[in-house]
């Protein structure tokens, strides 16, 4: 933990306005020259519950949600239903102040609203103020902003009276605002903010506690990005021009971003009845001629299973988006797990295939996306990028040149007309779709509409110009060849790896993961090597198919390997074992799946406690499981 | 110039175009409806001028998902009741293709019921043929949901305890522009309202009764019947929705009483297809999708120059 840096959680009511004015400020604060990286917790209500935002700022890259805070701006919840104790979600009126405070670091700043929560409803509050040496400022945001016009602006002036005591220059604020606003509201929020501001510089010592923005800068131009919005842009700049779908969170995201832009650029979004017409749309786009996508959420990707094996066995391109959720079926729809790695690799019927890709960072996010695209429309195959309600919903600094990529619009292995009167075709000039003897694999395709094209694509077993075939022989040619193109996709991966790694080369201790805990694991890197440990890690983007060589290469290189990941039963340890058919008893778990990811010391305790010691783990929100063997 | 240079070629065709050669023969049942309905096909494509290669047909699963092997065109035969989604998305991504959907009753009104009201209330440019022989054929004679209440079966030994679904009724109230009920006995009607349904600018859903002599016997074939347009024992406005739901239940109703009633039931010529509603609020291309794929000249949009902006 550095003292270099500000974590500031806003927490409200859902419904208050947190997300936006979390935003501009984390937008405010990356223009200001600093590294920024947001955490997102909401409860699935429409109105009301408890709901923060935590923004963490630094000089220095910023992978993960901090440990704890350092400053909460608690405001009330002005959709509170239940103010009695005994309720099943507690008194919420107070939440946005006791939630979690334990968590707030000593010496750490508290602004709250005391127009709408009343301190003296948290158990021992002065004692626990004055043993972690917190200071506290209660000021009435509400009365304020009810006295320059609206009670709604009373997050302004939170947010004014923030920048007084972190020494944050209200310009940057100022420049977010007026660029978000409309007119009609920006001015009174301008006074609120600078009304804020100057009574806390008047009435209080702002020097007196020790959080204080830090200063920092940025060699070259940032954006703010969640992994939402990369794996949008992503697919736009791979030319995908078709998108089906039905909402579900947190998938929800990409689907929105997606039917926002798509009209711009003369793409179509169809939001259908379905997941299962959500998917056989996609496919049906991609059979007649468009980069197409689709995706979900667990429950919504289960009903996706039969279009996705039908794309398989046609050899249809698409791609799919699983955006996991804790389940099992509805779970919790708004807390990130990884729970659904094995539902993706292994639903639908039969010696299936696909290709899953699970990105760790935003940045990742956007290239493999991309790289899905091209695999899926490459080799004819499903494509699905495996990710989560924390990556999706978090936004991070990075450099804007990252995502300013040349778009890719290319159809892959498709013939054009002229192409196709070269093609073989059956005697009667039928198109020979499904070739059995063909370089990787790949037979190219045809398009409805184009001469010299016709075929038949079903999802029966079938001969080569695509009619219906149960000859033993044909079928195995046809496995194989199918079976050929997921060899030529992982010798073409290995090219270029999606795996990252990170600390030291050479170390005695390995960290694995998959997906979004990449950054938060190498934190926790960085934190064991101050303290003296020798620890590397690796970031595991390929699930399928699965890098064997890499992780072998990596478990080889070290003594012990602990696997981290957001879920009760280890799965992708599982996957690991089952791709490598080794290694049991060095492979070891730490879990999480209490509905929140972990924070980098939750990874630094499980492997101090449980790796070096052998002793029990601190917190019961972790969970270890130690080596089965194979 | 277009990359789909079959479409609107303007080759005459002849009924042979659409035989395929390697399935010539249809190994359905011999008496089946199917034949009829494969029949009714080729001759109303003859007719409308359709090249095998801008034509796709997009079946279910069963009996009546044959009907790709034996009718030659683009084909993609998908799975039990998806038929429609892959073809409406067909339609969307390439609307210069002639779409047909066809499927069976347990596919369509089952399985698939879903899609089958959401296709009609969009109101694609499309065909939607339905086998309707009151079972289930390929799995060898279940009821099925527009078996007569009480059909009994292996699956429903004590006879079906539901009331039959009212396919024309439903097509009407989902929203389908185009309703009609035809039978394979009657070959000639069959023809001219494939004809009109692919010549309708919106759904058309076509309740294609065919007989199945193998397990259904006790439906028989679907004869005598009577045309409700040429009959003057029946006046409705077929382009008035209520006359016309008045009209469709006495069909279905009549049905089970031995009565085969068949013909057009309802048309709206003036509603916009979905095609057409999707460009009008700017969310659809004027020029096809699939196109712009095989255009060299077109300069592709990149996220970065378009959206970037807001995230700085």
């Amino acid at each position: 933990m550095t003292n270099n840096e500000l974590i500031w959680r806003i927490a409200g009511g859902s419904g208050d306005g947190i997300a936006s004015t979390s935003q501009n400020f984390a937008k405010a604060l990356m223009r200001s020259g600093l590294d920024v990286f947001t955490h997102r917790h909401y409860p699935s209500r429409i109105r009301g519950g408890h709901t923060y935002t935590e923004i963490r700022a630094g000089p220095d890259a910023v992978k993960s949600r901090g440990d704890g805070y350092n400053f909460l701006l608690a405001l009330g919840d002005s959709f509170a239903r239940n103010p009695q104790e005994d309720s099943i979600y507690g008194n919420e009126e107070i939440k946005p102040l006791s939630e979690n405070l334990d968590d707030l670091h000593e010496g750490g700043v508290i602004i709250y609203d005391s127009g709408l929560l009343d301190a003296s409803e948290i158990d021992d509050f002065d004692a626990r103020v004055e043993e972690n040496n917190w200071y506290v400022y209660d000021i009435d945001l509400r009365n304020m902003a009810r006295d320059v016009g609206r009670e709604v602006m009373r997050n302004t002036a939170g947010v004014g009276a923030t920048c007084a005591l972190a020494g944050i220059d209200l310009d940057w604020i100022e420049e977010l605002m007026t660029e978000a606003m409309p007119d009609k509201i920006l001015d009174p929020n301008i006074e609120i903010l600078h009304k804020a501001h100057d009574m806390v510089e008047e009435e209080y010592d702002v020097d007196a506690h020790d959080v204080k923005i830090p200063e920092g800068s940025h060699d070259e131009e940032q954006v703010l990005m969640s992994g939402s919005d990369a794996i949008a842009y992503g697919s736009i700049d791979e030319g995908c021009r078709f998108i089906s779908g039905y909402p579900m969170t947190p998938w929800t995201e990409v689907f929105t971003i997606m039917s926002k832009n798509l009209p711009k650029i003369g793409g179509v979004s169809e939001q259908v009845e379905d997941e299962i017409a959500a998917a056989a749309l996609a496919v049906g786009a991609s059979h007649a001629g468009a980069k197409a996508m689709s995706g979900s959420s667990g429950g919504g990707f289960a009903l996706m299973s039969e279009p996705l094996g039908l794309a398989e066995m046609t050899e249809t391109p698409v791609v799919l988006i699983e955006a996991m959720r804790a389940g099992p079926s509805t779970g919790m729809p708004t807390k990130p797990e990884q729970a659904d790695l094995e539902h993706v690799l292994y639903t639908s019927q039969g010696d299936s295939h696909r290709i899953v890709f699970a990105p760790g960072t935003v940045e990742e996010a956007y290239t493999q996306t991309r790289k899905a695209f091209q695999i899926a429309y490459e080799y004819q195959i499903p494509s699905i990028v495996l990710y989560d309600q924390k990556l999706g919903g978090e936004m991070v600094s990075l450099p804007a040149s990252h995502f300013e990529e040349a778009p890719n619009p290319s159809l892959g292995s498709t013939l054009t007309e002229a192409e196709l009167e070269d093609a073989p075709h059956d005697e009667s000039g039928k198109f020979s779709r499904f070739q059995h003897d063909v370089e990787d694999g790949v037979s190219p395709r045809s398009i409805p509409g184009q001469k010299g094209g016709r075929y038949l694509a079903t999802g029966n077993e079938h001969q080569p110009e695509g009619h219906i075939s149960e000859s033993p022989e044909n079928r195995v040619n046809q496995v194989n060849r199918r079976l050929d193109k997921i060899d030529a996709i992982h010798e073409e991966l290995q090219g270029e790896s999606h795996q990252t790694y990170y600390g030291p080369e050479e170390a005695t201790y390995g960290l694995m993961t998959f997906g979004s805990q990449q950054g938060t694991v190498e934190e926790a890197v960085d934190m064991l090597n101050e303290q003296g440990h020798s620890v590397k890690a690796i970031g595991v983007s390929d699930m399928a198919p699965y890098p064997v060589e890499e992780v072998t290469e990596f478990i080889e290189s070290v003594d012990e390997v602990l696997v981290v990941e957001m879920n009760s039963t280890a799965q992708f340890r599982g996957l690991t074992q089952k791709e490598l058919g080794q290694y049991g008893e060095k492979l070891s778990s730490l879990l999480k799946y209490n509905g929140n990811p972990f924070e980098p010391l939750d990874i630094v305790d499980g492997f101090e406690t449980k790796i070096i010691e052998g002793g029990e783990l601190s917190s019961t929100e972790t969970k270890f499981v130690p080596a089965a063997g194979d | 110039m277009s990359a789909f240079s079959a479409i609107g070629d303007g080759q005459p065709t002849e009924q042979d175009d659409y035989t395929p050669e390697l399935e010539p023969q249809a190994t359905w049942c011999p008496g089946c409806g199917d034949f009829g309905v494969l029949k009714a096909l080729k001759g109303a494509s003859e007719e409308l001028g359709k090249s095998p290669e801008e034509m796709l047909l997009c079946t279910g699963i069963g009996c009546s998902g044959k009907l790709n092997s034996y009718f030659d065109s683009y084909g993609f035969h998908t799975i039990h009741g998806r038929s429609l989604p892959v073809a409406r998305a067909a339609k969307v991504a390439n609307p210069g293709v002639e779409v047909i959907a066809a499927g069976g009753d347990g596919d369509g009104y089952g399985i698939g019921g879903n899609h089958f009201m959401h296709t009609a209330r969009e109101n694609h440019d499309m065909t939607y043929i339905v086998f309707n022989n009151e079972i289930f054929g390929l799995t060898k004679g279940q009821t099925s949901p527009t078996s007569p209440k009480g059909h009994k079966s292996k699956t429903q030994p004590s006879g079906s305890a539901k009331e039959p679904l009212r396919p024309l009724s439903l097509a009407l109230n989902a929203g389908a522009s185009y309703v009609a009920r035809t039978a394979a006995v009657n070959p000639n009607q069959a023809k001219e309202i494939i004809v009109e349904a692919m010549e309708h600018d919106g759904f058309a859903h076509i309740d294609f009764l065919t007989q199945c002599p193998t397990w259904n016997k006790d439906a028989k074939q679907y004869v005598p019947y009577i045309d409700v347009n040429d009959s003057d024992d029946y006046e409705f406005d077929k382009t008035d929705r209520r006359e016309a739901a008045d009209m469709m239940a006495e069909t279905e109703q009549s049905l089970h009483e031995g009565k085969v009633l068949t013909g057009r039931y309802y048309v709206e010529e003036d509603r916009p297809s979905y095609g057409q509603e999707k460009r009008a609020i700017g969310e659809m291309p004027e020029e096809p999708l699939a196109e712009r794929y095989f255009d060299d000249d077109y300069e592709w949009e990149q996220s970065s120059e378009l959206f970037l902006d807001q995230h700085k």
